[in-house]
């Protein structure tokens, strides 16, 4: 079994696997248990000021899509920061740290946006020995409205004060956590680190309407016959996540700065997915809201499987190997020509990759008597639809023209590497 | 002989009533399958990958578009599904209980191919009919009336469904049946808990919603009336008689008592209200290897028979009783022999034994060994096939069955045949009902014409 222990901003926990700030890391209760299932560390659900605490809606706060036998993709939330005193929560997290020092503990945040506050804040949290803090500048309902949140996480100079502010009253270590309600999410990465935050973290939830109620004519959740957008989250924002991940992990201006991958992680492999696209480690939320505390336990036998088997013998190994291999569309490799395969013995004749092919694409699969599907080779343009709408896996892949072999559909011979940036069709090139 | 209600038990000598506690009863004639309820349906739904020119639509009958009405289900739309479902075959809801779906639809499932678990596309179209006639839907309306008058003879599947046909397209509609109530085999054949709880009559009463049916049960054809009379006063004749005959054992003694036809012994138990009060043999013995034999052996069973015996003269794959069914048969109880047919009855008066010679499979034929052996019998159920009975004269036979063409039309001008009396196809419900629909459409278009 590969040693899973990670270090993550100077943080070390058994595994890279924490949970994400929300209702799993809301109380003593909820985060003794979490430790005890095996988690390697927890960002509490976010504290704000003192005084007297948020209020939550008391009708429905989540609403959500499903997949097939009901299986929970998409979770939307219009959950606010914690609802309980402050006090409560620092008396609570000092305690659970006292037992729990192997753990990581790190306290979220969102306070109004003046120093002050957040001088205060900081200084509040000071003896509870919590590792770190995790500003959180993503909220997207509820507190954006009232200048906190994604309201904060949408204006880089905002912030870049606040981490400033942060590090300037505080030794902690400092996570920044991202809004991916944004359209180039490396700009507040940047304002983080000119701040000097020691990592960002992200995703925070996506603004969504998970549903209309075709009866009353209201957004999901309906709390008395109205509704509101809330934060997305779970399986189905994760490819969003791993693609902002990715962006920050190659940006010149960001690389190298440290990544807690959040959004949608459920199984060891999502959690290797986001590590090798740069995050450090990884946060969870829907998964466990799911499935409760106790998917961890396949995480780590999963991840240290995979390390096993890659003979991997710690996770540094694993964060970032597939960082070089994210390139923009521009480079990719022209020559590379490929075309899809139907085997006949794993074929159970659905004939969906017919229908995908034949009214979507670009009618390249011929369906012969007794229902047999066959690619025609000069009309493939490779396209993986059918690949991708094939009930059963590897019955149709994608097998690459060795060099010199002529693609039938352009009667052109497969040569070496060439890019758009130097296709004649390119305009930019051709003015050379 | 006999003994009281009280202190009957499976192991009672003769053909008695109440072996079984009361209780046992209600249980051994519920539905042998339970409906899918809303969530498991939909957990079903979600498993068709809704095919191109979907296989299973091709191994039905009648042709549902099963991935429609299955991606129906799974968006929450049953009616709709339902609707799909009705608009091919108007006794879906039947068909979903007492078709043999491992042989068709399901055979044809490419989940059956890939993992040997085909989408439950018949529990799923039971789900989705029974939604819509719970809810006394009838999601049909009837065309402007034609002026033409139709008789159909026989208000089994092949009939209703080939009234249902004519009667939405406008034209008036009279069915003609023998018994005492319309259904046909759907209720007085099929096993009763393939369709408990009066499921037949509900679905007669829901299928002539349509209107412009009518039905007179009691007259049948060539003791009430005759071919030519129904020619005369209609404008067509649809025949859907089924096989009203029994073939015969032809081994000595078949007359003695307490052997009877498994048909008229099923017949019987459909109709009656008080199961409990069925006298069944201890030692039952059923003679054949089709549908038949099997639900006269397992109902035998459900009824508190000790032994009962399935008897079948040729290999067991050779018989007519699906796989599934077979596998039923045993699994509450029913032993299969096979090899073996039947040389004489024994017994003074009532049966008490049943002869049996082994045969084999030569390139001659059956031929028996000479070897023979006796199974111990208080009541016998002959079930070796049904014949056409009644068929009225002048109509050209092929095979023992009425001769029709594609569409059903017979020898005679005017007169259409379909469902078991009617030569070629599967003698099965959804067949029957196949059937009918054609031949109503080709009906409709003659009187069009
Ligand atoms: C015991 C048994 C179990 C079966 N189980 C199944 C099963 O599980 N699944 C399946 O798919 N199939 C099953 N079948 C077969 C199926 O029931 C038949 O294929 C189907 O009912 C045929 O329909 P039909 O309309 O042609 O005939 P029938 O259902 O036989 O209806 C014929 C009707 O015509 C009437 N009739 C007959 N003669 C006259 C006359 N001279 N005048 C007026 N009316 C007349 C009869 O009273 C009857 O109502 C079973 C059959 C039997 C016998
Ligand atoms: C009900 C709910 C409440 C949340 N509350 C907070 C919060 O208080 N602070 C925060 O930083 N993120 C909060 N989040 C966002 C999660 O921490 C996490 O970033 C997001 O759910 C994506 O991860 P996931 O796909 O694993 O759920 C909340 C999420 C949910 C579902
Ligand atoms: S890869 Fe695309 S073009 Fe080629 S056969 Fe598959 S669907 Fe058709």
């Amino acid at each position: 079994m590969a040693d899973l222990t990670t270090t993550f901003i100077g943080i070390t926990s058994p595994n890279p696997f924490w949970l994400a700030s929300a209702p799993p890391t809301d109380k003593e209760y909820n985060v003794r248990r979490a430790f005890e299932a095996g988690w390697g560390g927890v960002v509490w659900k976010t504290l704000g000021s003192e005084g007297p605490p948020v209020v939550n809606v008391n009708g429905p706060r989540y609403g959500a899509i499903w997949g097939a036998d009901r299986r929970l993709l998409g979770l939307n939330n219009i959950e606010l920061i914690t609802d309980r005193p402050l006090e409560v929560n620092l008396r609570e997290i000092k305690a659970v740290k006292r037992d729990w020092k192997d753990r990581a503990l790190i306290i979220s945040l969102m306070v109004p946006c003046d120093e002050d506050s957040w001088k205060d804040i900081l200084a509040r949290i000071e003896d509870t020995e919590a590792d770190g803090v995790e500003l959180n500048f993503g909220c997207p309902h509820g507190m954006a409205e009232r200048g906190m949140g994604s309201a904060v996480g949408q204006v880089p100079e905002y912030i870049e004060m606040v981490t400033r502010w942060v590090k300037k009253h505080s030794r902690m270590p400092c996570i920044v956590k991202l809004t991916p309600n944004i359209s180039d999410i490396r700009k507040p990465a940047e304002a983080a680190k000119r701040g000097g935050a020691d990592a960002v973290s992200l995703i925070n939830t996506i603004n969504s309407i998970t549903s209309v109620n075709l009866d009353d004519f209201s957004p999901e959740p309906m709390i008395d016959g109205k509704g509101t957008h809330g934060g997305y989250c779970g399986p189905a924002v994760k490819p969003i996540a791993l693609n902002m991940v990715a962006e920050i992990a190659r940006s010149p201006e960001t690389y190298g700065l440290p990544i807690s991958g959040i959004g949608g992680v459920t199984t060891w492999r999502d959690a290797a997915e986001f590590m090798t696209l740069g995050a450090g480690n990884v946060q969870v939320c829907t998964a466990a809201m799911t499935y409760g505390f106790k998917i961890v336990q396949e995480m780590i036998s999963g991840l240290s499987d995979y390390m096993d088997r890659k003979g991997m013998t710690s996770t540094v190994e694993l964060v970032g190997r597939a960082v070089p291999n994210v390139t923009d569309w521009q480079f990719l490799n022209l020559n590379y020509v490929t075309k899809a395969r139907i085997d006949p013995d794993a074929c159970i004749k659905c004939g969906r990759c017919f229908a995908a092919c034949e009214d979507t694409s670009h009618q390249a699969i011929a369906m012969k008597p007794g229902r047999v599907f066959e690619v025609m080779d000069d009309e493939c343009v490779a396209c993986n639809l059918c690949v991708n709408v094939c009930p059963v896996e590897n019955c149709i892949t994608m097998v690459e023209l060795p060099k010199g072999a002529v693609d039938p559909r352009t009667g052109a011979k497969v040569t070496d590497y060439a890019n758009w940036t130097q296709h004649p069709n390119n305009p930019s090139v051709a003015a050379e | 002989m006999g003994g009281s209600a009280l202190s009957n038990s499976q192991l009672t000598p003769g053909v008695v009533p109440h072996r079984l506690p009361a209780a046992a009863y209600h249980d051994n004639f519920t539905d042998v399958a339970a409906p899918l309820d809303r969530h498991e349906a939909h957990v079903a739904a979600d498993r068709c990958y809704f095919c191109h020119d979907a296989p299973c639509i091709t191994a039905c009958p009648t042709s549902i578009d099963i991935p429609l009405f299955i991606r129906q289900i799974a968006t929450g739309t049953p009616d709709a599904a339902a609707k799909t479902i009705l608009s091919q075959n108007i006794l879906g809801g039947m068909c979903a209980r007492v078709c043999p779906t491992e042989q068709l639809c399901e055979e044809a499932c490419v989940r059956e191919a890939a993992e040997g678990k085909p989408v439950e596309i018949g529990r799923l179209q039971r789900f989705a009919t029974d939604v819509v006639m719970a809810k006394g839907l009838h999601p049909f309306v009837r065309a402007d009336g034609t002026g033409k008058h139709v008789a159909v003879v026989g208000a089994g599947p092949a009939g209703l469904s080939a009234a249902h046909r004519l009667a939405m397209l406008g034209h008036e509609v009279t069915i003609y049946d023998a018994r005492p109530k319309p259904g046909g085999l759907n209720e007085f054949g099929i096993a009763t808990y393939k369709a408990p709880d009066d499921f037949a009559q509900r679905e007669v009463d829901w299928l002539l919603k349509i209107g412009g049916i009518a039905i007179r049960n009691g007259m049948a054809l060539g003791r009430d009336m005759t071919l030519d009379d129904l020619r005369a006063t209609h404008d067509a004749v649809f025949l859907a008689i089924g096989l009203a005959g029994v073939n015969a054992l032809r081994a000595v003694g078949e007359d003695m008592g307490h052997v009877r036809d498994a048909v008229d012994f099923i017949a019987e138990l459909r109709q009656a209200g008080d199961k409990s009060a069925l006298p069944v043999g201890r030692d039952v013995v059923v003679i054949g290897g089709g549908m038949t034999a099997v639900d006269a052996a397992v109902q035998s069973k459900l009824l508190g028979a000790e032994n009962v015996t399935i008897v079948y003269r040729r290999s067991q794959d050779r018989m007519s009783a699906s796989g599934h069914e077979q596998e039923h048969a045993t699994s509450v109880g029913v032993r299969i022999i096979c090899h073996a047919a039947p040389l004489a009855v024994h017994g003074n008066g009532t049966v008490r034994e049943v002869e049996f010679a082994y045969t084999e499979e030569t390139p001659q034929g059956l031929v028996q060994t000479g070897e023979t052996f006796r199974l111990k019998a208080d009541q016998v159920f002959k079930a070796i096939g049904q014949t056409l009975a009644g068929a009225p004269d002048g109509l050209a036979l092929t095979g023992g069955k009425i001769a029709v063409d594609a569409t059903g039309r017979t020898s005679l001008p005017g007169v259409w045949a379909g469902g078991d009396c009617a030569a070629g196809g599967a003698d099965l419900t959804v067949t029957a009902v196949a059937e009918g629909r054609d031949a109503a459409m080709d009906m409709h278009e003659s009187l069009q014409g």
